[in-house]
This record gives structure tokens, C-alpha cells and sequence, in this order.
């Protein structure tokens, strides 16, 4: 059985179409890229995952749960994470805290009990601190623990972002645009990174990207979209030679 | 000397109210970028709540104090879920607008229900001591200890529990706290059960100094709490503890030294000359606006 399941999913903004019928099955470990040109309805089928937005038609299902419907924080609980286009990290907290607040739905205490300093209150959040703290070595970026968020280099936000998605502890990551703003350089680390953090954390990883260097060297599969709908899907030596691709990202005359 | 120590002491009584008060401005602020204007009433709804557990169901201090803070942070959760949470990606104003309507409300079925002022019985046999010439009665010493208790016990949950990391979060970028796992709603609930919980408190506490109350009594305290909340930086809250306190100090010490008319002016003026110089409080910070 797939760990993600797209059945038919729709999704209309007041008469637009962004994403129509879109299907998608992930099984366990895949490590799958949407690509298509802007406004193609990469980032809403993201948004529809994660339950940002509730899909007009069709339907999501996650390790044989129904997806649509269900609140976002509810879907971050059954085990997906996900990351931005445009970094949204808490700027104004600590580099640690934004770890630490991704930790919200397994810290097991009550307020009677943190208000009394008793039973779990102590323990659950030194471990919630142990293992954020964990996590920011495990990226290196440690050192920057009790900084501002907004203070890290750009590079190193990216990195904290998919940091706090990992805590989490989800089983499906999400990377908008991971490659976004990098030189070829970075992008070639980022690509042993991201095959890493796949090993590591035993992720199955979706991914949007407009960089072909980091699609084509990573994803075992692609989906294309474009105007919402998908046109092409397969593996990377197939999309690359479509005609239908290079029409939609290159415009139609050239492949005549 | 003595005559400033006896004021110092007044100040530190009222400031305590008007800290407590603006707490729940600047809580709302903080998560909702809201103002919201029902807040003054609120107290006043805390105020009332006191009178009539005191009077019919004749508890003692403390059993009255809790159940009217339940009173008020019940009802703030309500006017939260039915009033604004559909406002809540409406234009600011919108939610502004809903609240003054609210704080209206709330004053006028309190008036239906109690044309009178009303007067709240004793609920503390308060004892007056005097030190060195500056009398110190128990009550005073009861509003300022329970306030700061109950100041001491926000600023620890919201700083080292994870119900207050969430809040901080929330206040910075709502729509992605949800995609941490946190439930938002929730939070938005508990936030406006602490913050008018704070408010009923206050009320309770003013009732006590003041026992005379009536529905109107939340407007212009509701408005000093504002203005403490503004100077000290809306959406802070140590700015609030230090707003309430410094508005406090302003107001007792104009009444003891200009005549007491000059009072609601001198405050307004401090709020208007703040926001020529410091417009985000001394604590706050500007807050960028996202593009």
C-alpha cells in the first residue's frame, strides 16, 4: 500500500482552476519531484496536503488515513512536515525555539502540571530541549542555538527549516523549493543532503523545484504540472525528452 | 516624605488593576494584532460577577475571586468563538468595529439587568497599620501581592511553557504554527480565557478598593489599561506590567500634587506624546510588515 495516496484532487480559488485532477501515489522511501513553470499549482497541491487548504474535489489519503478535511495541525500529528518557498522561520525567537516549538504535540504535560513545576512538566521539556539541541548538531548549526532566527545566513535558514519539519517526526517531507536563491555549488550539496536527511530520518520526500540540476540528479520520478493540470509524469530521462515539457517551459514554437 | 510613600503605595495599588487589565489587551493584540475593546467592560462583567456571588451566594474571598475570574475568562472565550473567530480574515477594522459593539453590549445588559449602582459587601475585614505614618491597610497589601502572583504566573507560562512558545509563535506567524503541529484555535481560546480571566481578576480587585459599581465603570478604566498597554508596547507583556504601573504612578501623583481634575489629562497626553516619540511603547519593537 502507497504511504500517500492522490486520488482525482481538485482545487478551484473562486472560479480558477489551480490544480485539477491531480493523482499521486508515494510509496515508503520514494523520493518524488513536482515540477512546472510558476503559478502551475506546485505549491496549492503542498497547501492541499497539508490541509492549508481544504480540496474542492478528490480525495488525500496518508498511511490509510483520509487527509481532506482534517485541520493542518492534526495532519503535522499523523506524521507530514513541510517546509516553504519563501523561508518561514519565527525570526524574532531563538534558533532553539524554533526547533523546540515543533515539538508542541509530543510534549505530554498539563498546564496544572507546569504551573506546580511537578510531575512531567520538568522532564518533558528538558527532553523536548535535549532533543531540539540534538537535532541543530545533528545539522550543525548548534553554535547558532540562542541566536535571533533572522541572524543566520541565508544557507543556514534553509537548513533550520527543514530542521523544524524534522522535529515533527514526520514520515512525509515536503521541500518547497528547496534549491531556491543557491548557486550550482550549493545546490550540489544540498543534494547530498537532502539524499542524507532521506537515510537518516527513513523519510519518504516530495519535492517542487525549478532547478533541473537538483530534479534530475535526485528524484527517482517526476509529476509535471502546468495551468494545474498534470502533463507528464515518469522518470527524469523520460521527462526531459517529453515534447509536452518542453513546450510548457520552453513555449511552443521551439519544439516545432 | 511621608505624604509621597503614602502615594507611592496608592500607585502601586492602582497600577497593579491597570496592569492586570492591560495584560489582556496586549495578549489579544499580541495573537490576533486585535484590539480588543471589550476588554474595559469585561472588567466591569468581573466586577458584577463578585457582587452577585458575594451577595447570593455569600462566599468568601477567595471562592468569589476564582469564580468570577471562571465568569470572565468563560465568557471572553465565548465573545472570542461567536463574535470574532468569523472576523478573523476580515479587515481589522471589521474585528475592531465587532468588539466596540461587544463592550456595548455588555454594558447595556448589565444596565438592563441592574439600573443601579451597586454595592459590593466586605468581603475582607480589611486592618490598617501604620508604619512610620504611612497607613498600609491589608486589603492594599492583598491587590498588589495577588497581582503581582498572578502577573508572575502569565510571564512564567508564556515564557517557559510550550502553551506560551506557541503564543509567542502565533504572534509572529500565524498561519504556519498550525504546520508545527499546534492546535491554533486552541490557543486562541486559552489566550482569551488568561487574558480576561486577568481583566475579571482586576475587576473583582478594583470592586474591593472601590465598592461602589456600576455598568459604566469599565469605560474610562478599560480606556487607562489601553493606554498603559500602548506605552509600555502593545503586544508585550512585561510592557504591560511596566505600563500599568507607570500610568498608575502618573495618575496618583498628579491627583496628590495638581488638582485631581488634571488627571485623565495628564494620562492622555502621556499616550499622545509616547506616540510622537516611542509610537511602538518602550518595550515594543516595530514590527515589520510582510510584503
Amino acid at each position: 500500500m502507497p504511504l500517500l495516496e492522490i486520488k482525482a484532487l481538485s482545487h478551484n480559488f473562486e472560479g480558477l482552476r489551480a490544480v485539477s485532477d491531480f493523482n499521486l501515489n508515494l510509496a515508503e522511501h520514494e523520493l518524488v519531484g513536482v515540477i512546472g513553470p510558476n503559478g502551475a499549482g506546485k505549491t496549492t497541491v503542498f497547501n492541499l496536503i497539508t490541509g492549508v487548504y481544504r480540496a474542492s474535489e478528490g480525495n488525500i489519503r496518508f498511511a490509510g488515513q483520509e487527509l481532506v478535511g482534517q485541520t493542518p495541525h492534526r495532519i503535522t500529528k499523523l506524521g507530514i512536515a513541510r517546509t516553504f518557498q519563501n523561508i518561514r522561520l519565527f525570526r524574532e525567537l531563538s534558533v532553539l525555539d524554533n526547533v523546540r516549538i515543533a515539538h508542541y504535540a509530543q510534549a505530554a504535560y498539563s498546564p496544572l502540571e507546569a504551573l506546580l513545576h511537578l510531575g512531567r512538566y520538568r522532564s518533558e521539556e528538558k527532553r523536548i530541549t535535549d532533543h531540539a539541541l540534538e537535532l541543530l548538531s545533528v545539522f550543525k548549526i548548534d553554535a547558532f542555538a540562542f541566536e535571533h532566527s533572522k541572524n543566520l545566513p541565508y544557507g543556514l535558514q534553509r537548513k533550520l527549516e527543514i530542521a523544524r519539519a524534522l522535529a515533527t517526526n514526520p514520515q512525509l517531507l515536503l521541500l518547497d523549493e528547496p534549491a531556491a536563491g543557491m548557486n550550482p555549488n550549493e545546490i550540489m550539496q544540498l543534494m547530498e543532503f537532502i539524499r542524507w536527511i532521506r537515510k537518516t530520518f527513513h523519510l519518504t520526500i516530495l519535492l517542487i523545484e525549478h532547478q533541473m540540476r537538483l530534479v534530475m540528479g535526485i528524484c527517482e520520478r517526476l509529476v509535471v504540472l502546468d495551468f494545474g493540470a498534470t502533463i507528464a509524469a515518469g522518470l527524469p530521462v523520460e521527462i526531459q525528452n517529453n515534447p509536452k515539457v518542453l513546450e510548457a517551459y520552453l513555449g511552443g514554437e521551439i519544439v516545432k | 516624605m511621608i505624604y509621597i510613600l503614602q502615594q507611592a503605595l496608592n500607585a502601586l495599588q492602582l497600577g497593579s488593576i491597570y496592569a492586570l487589565i492591560a495584560l489582556g489587551y496586549t495578549m489579544v493584540y499580541g495573537i490576533l494584532t486585535m484590539i480588543n475593546f471589550a476588554h474595559g467592560d469585561l472588567f466591569m462583567v468581573g466586577a458584577f460577577f463578585c457582587f452577585l456571588i458575594a451577595v447570593y451566594l455569600k462566599l468568601s474571598f477567595v471562592p468569589t475571586l476564582l469564580l468570577s475570574m471562571l465568569g470572565v475568562a468563560s465568557l471572553g472565550v465565548i465573545i472570542e468563538r461567536f463574535a470574532y473567530k468569523p472576523l478573523r480574515n476580515a479587515p481589522r477594522v471589521s474585528a475592531i468595529i465587532t468588539a466596540l459593539g461587544v463592550g456595548l453590549f455588555l454594558e447595556n445588559f448589565t444596565l438592563a439587568l441592574s439600573p443601579y449602582p451597586q454595592h459590593i459587601p466586605t468581603l475582607i475585614n480589611s486592618t490598617t497599620w501604620n508604619l512610620g505614618g504611612v497607613s498600609v491597610s491589608s486589603l492594599q497589601i492583598i491587590i498588589i501581592v495577588l497581582s503581582l502572583a498572578l502577573m508572575f504566573i502569565l510571564d512564567f507560562i508564556v515564557q517557559r511553557t510550550k502553551v506560551g512558545m506557541a503564543m509567542r509563535a502565533i504572534s509572529w506567524d500565524k498561519t504556519i504554527v498550525p504546520l508545527m503541529g499546534v492546535p491554533v484555535n486552541k490557543i486562541i481560546s486559552l489566550t482569551f480565557a488568561i487574558g480576561t480571566g486577568l481583566g475579571g481578576a482586576a475587576g473583582v480587585m478594583y470592586g474591593l478598593a472601590y465598592p461602589v459599581i456600576d455598568p459604566y465603570m469599565g469605560i474610562m478604566v478599560g480606556w487607562k489599561a489601553f493606554i498603559s498597554a500602548v506605552v509600555g508596547g502593545i503586544g508585550n507583556i512585561r510592557g504591560a506590567m511596566i505600563g500599568g504601573f507607570i500610568l498608575g504612578s502618573v495618575e496618583i501623583m498628579v491627583a496628590a500634587f495638581l488638582p485631581s481634575t488634571y488627571r485623565d489629562v495628564v494620562s492622555f497626553a502621556l499616550l499622545l506624546i509616547l506616540l510622537i516619540f516611542r509610537p511602538y511603547g518602550i518595550l515594543g519593537k516595530p514590527h515589520p510588515q510582510k510584503v
